[in-house]
């Protein structure tokens, strides 16, 4: 039972991730619809970071994760290194708990 | 000369970048290997899952249902949540290579993080240095970070206590924002994550996410698609 579902899990990522490469070329996609490709992958990557940001188990998140991201937010935007980046993310959003926040 | 100077500066940059995110990766996955043995998984599972998913996301829903007894929803779930990987193939193809070896590896090494260090990159050849450089250290830290938390058990903190949860986001913000100063960029992300955020609620996971792609609707409202250097 358990092998099942590791296979059809693993067997059914690796088609969604190998059909997406292959039907790029396969489908003579639109010079228009293939210039949309890249927004498409920011509003996926932008959805899965708010929601991870701000969204546990289908309902809002504490304040500690939420700052820690907001405060990473800040650095990326002042051109902080990447490494700041998620260092202070992630810092913040520790030190917060360990002062009893949510 | 300068060119080159330049490759190996970018280069250097992005391998300390990748270098900080796998470091993570490795600890959250060490957190799996963890939650998996205390959810009475045998020991096997954790590298099977973690070599041949190879989705973090959906390794740990999958553990959660079936600890609850629940093996389809567990399959079907993170299936759904993994659908995504669709259309990120659509936006990398090119950094990921025409030739069939290099498409069945690659695919395998695709992740959110892989994708926006991708898109991150300005030119064709960085795009493709960036998507395998990341992919491989990632798939490397993600996998000795599950057997290190198999090996360790109980003894692995939560993750959360390290403010990891906070930092994933952030990082993929931070690759994202560039991107983001183009202004129609900006407002087909904001809108999808938008909805997202506000479907979350009251949709199974991983469909709210899909549904950001609904984002691309301002383009019908403000038309002009991007003219270049949308990506």
């Amino acid at each position: 039972m358990l092998i099942a579902v590791i296979l059809a899990l693993a067997v059914g990522t690796y088609a969604f991730r190998l059909s997406g490469v292959v039907l790029r070329d396969r489908l003579d996609l639109p010079a228009g619809l293939r210039r949309v490709l890249p927004l498409a992958a920011a509003a996926l990557l932008a959805a899965l970071a708010a929601t991870a940001a701000l969204m546990e188990n289908g309902a809002f998140a504490g304040v500690a994760r939420p700052a820690g991201v907001l405060v990473g937010v800040v650095l990326a935007w002042r051109r902080a290194p990447f490494i700041a980046v998620v260092v202070a993310a992630a810092a913040t959003a520790a030190l917060l708990r360990l002062a009893g926040l949510p | 000369m300068r060119t080159i100077q330049r490759t190996l500066v970018a280069d250097r940059a992005l391998i300390r970048d990748v270098a900080a995110l796998s470091v993570a990766a490795a600890a959250v996955g060490a957190s799996f290997g963890a939650i998996a043995v205390a959810a009475g998984l045998p020991a096997w599972s954790v590298p099977a899952m973690s070599t041949l998913i190879f989705a973090g996301g959906a390794q740990f829903m999958a553990v959660g249902l079936l600890a609850a007894g629940n093996p389809v929803a567990a399959v079907l779930a993170g299936l759904l949540l993994n659908a995504r990987h669709l259309p990120f193939g659509l936006a990398v193809a090119d950094a990921v290579g025409g030739r069939w070896p290099a498409r069945l590896l690659g695919s395998h090494l695709m992740t959110d993080e892989t994708v926006a260090f991708t898109l991150a990159q300005p030119d064709p050849a960085g795009r493709r240095r960036a998507y395998w450089l990341t992919g491989a250290s990632l798939f490397v830290a993600w996998n000795l970070g599950c057997l290190a938390g198999l090996a360790l058990g109980a003894t692995v903190g939560d993750p959360a206590a390290f403010g990891l949860d906070a930092a994933f986001p952030a990082g993929l913000l931070a690759l994202l924002l560039p991107s983001l100063r183009d202004r129609q960029t900006r407002a087909v992300a904001g809108l999808g994550a938008a909805i997202a955020v506000l479907t979350t609620p009251l949709l199974p996971a991983g469909l709210p996410v899909l549904l950001a792609l609904l984002g691309l609707l301002v383009l019908a409202v403000r038309p002009g698609i991007p003219e270049r250097g949308a990506a």
